[in-house]
């Protein structure tokens, strides 16, 4: 009888076969046979090890007892030659707990302050009565029965809230301006369309604390006088809008929304409508065209919603966020939420940390933190260890902010003043292999495309900055292009009608600004500096790394590659396209950029 | 398994006595809402599947407005679809971390393994490709969403094992 050292157990779970569990057993024998270790290491099957929903197709490893995770053909030849040949522990394929929540949010990291947060993950978001246990409606009450619509709108004044939409307008000065229209009937709305790409705080605090949404707007109503509300949600996000139906429903049966709120004699509703995916309806008088059931394009203003906003009526538009601190100052005070932050911007914000940096996920901080603090404390520093090159904030009307200002103290102001913008809170940390002007391009697509073509600069302007990035990008660059560049973002942010066309042009203006010389060499010298633009690389294998393992071969998907098993391989530049997968899928970085 | 003739008539629900009951029923409980068109349209788009032109006019009819201004509605919106899209959708997110992270890879693996491109739909009607912004999931980039699930941190070698439960036409697993 043979003597085994190792015994593998693979799952052929159905879940598991339906992911190519059988493929992964197959591949392994081969290896196994071909690494000469059939006879050491003994393979059997088993049954279900872990869910194979996030697991599958996956394998023990006795007598070490690692259980791999996700495995795919591909990872076999490393996976063989690594931990049977090597005896090293491939730690990258070994399971690991996956928890979306964790991974999103987790435990308050160095130097956050979570206000807003402070209930997601820790309450059940569809029973009011977790909301309630953490002191929930306790601010409504208050503001019910202890304060006048004007001491409300007093508190929230001298807190010192800022809308967290983006433009920073302080909360309390619109809800007086809505205060004051004399309109008997007034609208509230809460913006939810959260569109930048890279911001994701609306979404999670809609899904795990929908009752601070709802309470803030309730109060916001009562400080206004509104009787009915809206909460308009992105079309993309399913959840949050079941969530927040959820929580009006109860809310409506325990007598907080509705008529005759806690026997105050005050009478309001709410309703959740959906988007359809536009981005520029998250600009207010876009979303409330929408609302009306029109198409979503911008209008001049004045009038100012507050005057003449839904239905022709006066109306309150804010973020998600700002209704959500709101019953958080009622309760503590406006003193308490004022001594957070800086001169300019009091309290705390919520980012969407995401990109190059060691923690993604969401965090809450303090105004007046700098933003090295946030890469390298909260964030845990770039990933890999690799050089830090910019952090993007804002969105597509944002900028990028290189090393220089790292030191900058996070508010409204300061971003504004190196050529960003606060925006909602997408902040995307890139390492020294983003390509800027990539970046750049990327962005002017973005805003191309959702430009609503009301403007003739934004519509057409951002389309001819979108061609030109996209020649230099492909190494057609000509002398000339960068000042034409400045002069069209010049000229689309000081004619065009809305937020979007007069920011689209920030994330080209900032690159240029500070990566001037990243341009320069796609331009004069036709190289990508960050090795990223297609058209200005090569790959190639680097022989004596090469195992000849055979994987990139197999996933290139125009069959550049060529070579025989445990020979070291070759790529055809003529038939690659650059599409990188292969340097992805390699396990010995044996593929380099040239 | 839908079959070739059930996709054809699939393409005009108004002739299926029981998806026009379905038609009937979202216009006649929204069409007083303040702003109701958006909301049929949202209904219509998840319930139906798709806007086809003779439901726009179908629309307009019930609603007494012109056809004009729900085709000019229908058409500003990207989540609204004139043509059916396959039994199954795979969105790949280009919102900004997850077009760094990969994104681009993924859609020329998609290519090669379905012969289609972003915004097409495979010959039997099975599994449409599409772009799609960020999807709020930017920590776990890059995403792929399919039907209704995300699926985070996708690699080219790992994305056949995405597909496989819907080339089998197995049920995908919703998670909530
Ligand atoms: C193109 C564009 C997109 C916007 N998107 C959003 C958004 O997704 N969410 C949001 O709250 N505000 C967004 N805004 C800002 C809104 O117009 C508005 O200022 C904000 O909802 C006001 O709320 P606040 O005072 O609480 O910030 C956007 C503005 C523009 C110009
Ligand atoms: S600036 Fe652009 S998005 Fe805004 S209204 Fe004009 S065309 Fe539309
Ligand atoms: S270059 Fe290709 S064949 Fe060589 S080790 Fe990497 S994936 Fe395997
Ligand atoms: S960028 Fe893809 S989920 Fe946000």
């Amino acid at each position: 009888m043979a003597f085994y050292r190792s015994h593998v157990l693979v799952s052929v779970d159905p879940g598991c076969l339906a992911k190519g569990a059988l493929e992964v057993i197959d591949a392994l024998h081969d290896e196994l046979v071909a690494q000469g270790l059939v006879d050491e290491v003994q393979v059997l099957e088993t049954s279900r090890i872990g869910d194979p929903v996030q697991y599958g197709p996956d394998m023990m490893v006795y007598p070490e007892g690692v259980h791999y995770a996700n495995l795919s053909v591909d990872d076999i030849p490393y996976l063989v030659e690594e931990h049977f040949l090597k005896g090293r522990i491939v730690e990258k394929f070994r399971a690991k707990e996956i928890t979306v929540a964790d991974e999103e949010l987790g435990a308050p990291k160095p130097k956050e302050v979570r206000i807003v947060l402070r209930n997601c993950g820790k309450i059940d978001p569809n029973n009011i009565e977790d909301y309630i246990a953490e002191g929930g409606y306790m601010a409504l009450a208050k503001a019910l029965s202890e304060m006048t619509p004007e001491e409300v709108i007093d508190t929230v004044l001298r807190s010192g809230l800022a809308g967290r939409g983006g433009a920073g307008f302080p909360t309390g000065k619109k809800w007086q301006f809505a205060r004051n229209s004399s309109d008997p009937v007034k609208y509230i709305i809460c913006n939810a369309d959260e569109g930048d790409p890279g911001a994701f705080m609306n979404r999670r605090v809609l899904e795990s604390d929908p009752h601070s949404v709802i309470e803030g707007m309730i109060i916001a109503a009562y400080a206004i006088g509104a009787q009915q509300g809206y909460i308009y949600c992105r079309a993309e996000y399913p959840l949050a809008v079941k969530t927040l139906n959820i929580g009006i429903q109860q809310a409506r049966e325990f007598g907080l929304l509705g008529e005759n709120i806690l026997g105050s004699g005050f009478s309001f509703d709410l309703e959740v409508r959906q988007g359809a995916g536009a981005f520029v309806c998250g600009e207010e008088t876009a979303l409330m065209a929408s609302i009306e059931g029109r198409r979503g394009e911008p209008r001049p203003r004045p009038p100012f919603p507050a005057v003449k906003g839904l239905f022709g009526k006066p109306t309150n538009i804010n973020n998600v966020e700002t209704y959500a601190v709101v019953p958080q100052i009622i309760v503590n005070g406006a003193e308490w939420y004022a001594s957070m932050g800086t001169e300019n911007s009091k309290g705390t914000k919520t980012f969407a940390l995401a990109g190059d940096v060691k923690h993604t996920g969401l965090i809450e901080v303090p105004f007046g933190i700098t933003l090295r603090e946030i890469v390298y404390d909260v964030g845990g520093g770039i990933k890999d260890d690799k050089k830090f090159k910019a952090i993007q904030t804002g969105g597509p009307m944002g900028g990028c902010i290189p090393e220089q200002y790292l030191d900058l103290p996070v508010d409204y102001k300061s971003l504004a003043s190196v050529g960003s913008i606060m925006g909602s809170g997408g902040m995307i940390v890139m390492d020294e292999e983003t390509c800027m002007v990539d970046i750049a391009r990327f962005f002017m697509e973005f805003t191309q495309d959702e430009s609503c073509g009301k403007c003739v600069p934004c519509r057409v302007g951002t389309r001819r900055i979108l061609e030109i990035l996209t020649r230099i990008c492909e190494g057609k660059g000509r002398d000339g292009d960068i000042e034409t560049l400045e002069e069209l973002c010049r000229e689309i942010s000081s004619t065009s009608l809305c937020g979007l066309g007069q920011g689209a042009p920030n994330p080209v203006a900032s690159t240029l600004k500070y990566f001037r010389h990243e341009y320069e060499a796609h331009i004069y010298e036709k190289r990508c500096p960050a090795k990223v633009c297609r058209a200005l690389i090569t790959y190639e294998i680097i022989a004596g790394v090469c195992t000849g393992c055979t994987v990139c071969a197999r996933n290139c998907p125009v069959n550049a590659i060529s070579g025989e098993r445990r020979q070291t391989h070759h790529i055809d530049p003529d038939i690659c396209i650059r599409c990188g997968i292969c340097m992805q899928v390699c396990n010995f970085n044996a593929i380099r950029i040239n | 398994m839908v079959t070739a003739t059930e996709s054809v008539t699939a393409s005009n629900p108004l002739a299926i006595s029981e998806k026009k009951q379905i038609i009937d029923q979202i216009i006649e409980q929204n069409e007083h809402l303040p702003g109701g068109l958006m909301v049929i349209l949202n209904e219509l788009q998840s319930q139906i599947g798709f806007i086809s032109e003779p439901m726009q006019q179908y629309v307009a009819q019930k609603l007494r407005i012109p056809v004009s201004i729900v085709h000019g509605v229908v058409s500003f919106y990207s989540f609204f679809t004139t043509s059916p899209r396959g039994k199954h959708t795979v969105k790949f997110c280009m919102g900004t971390a997850c077009y760094v992270g990969g994104t681009p890879q993924l859609i020329e693996k998609a290519k090669q393994l379905l012969g289609i491109e972003a915004g097409q739909t495979t010959p039997d009607g099975n599994i449409t490709l599409e772009l799609c912004r960020c999807v709020g999931a930017c920590s776990q980039a890059p995403v792929v969403v399919v039907d209704e699930e995300i699926i985070g941190r996708v690699r080219p070698n790992k994305f056949p094992q995405v597909l496989r439960p819907l080339q089998e036409d197995g049920k995908v697993e919703k998670s909530s």
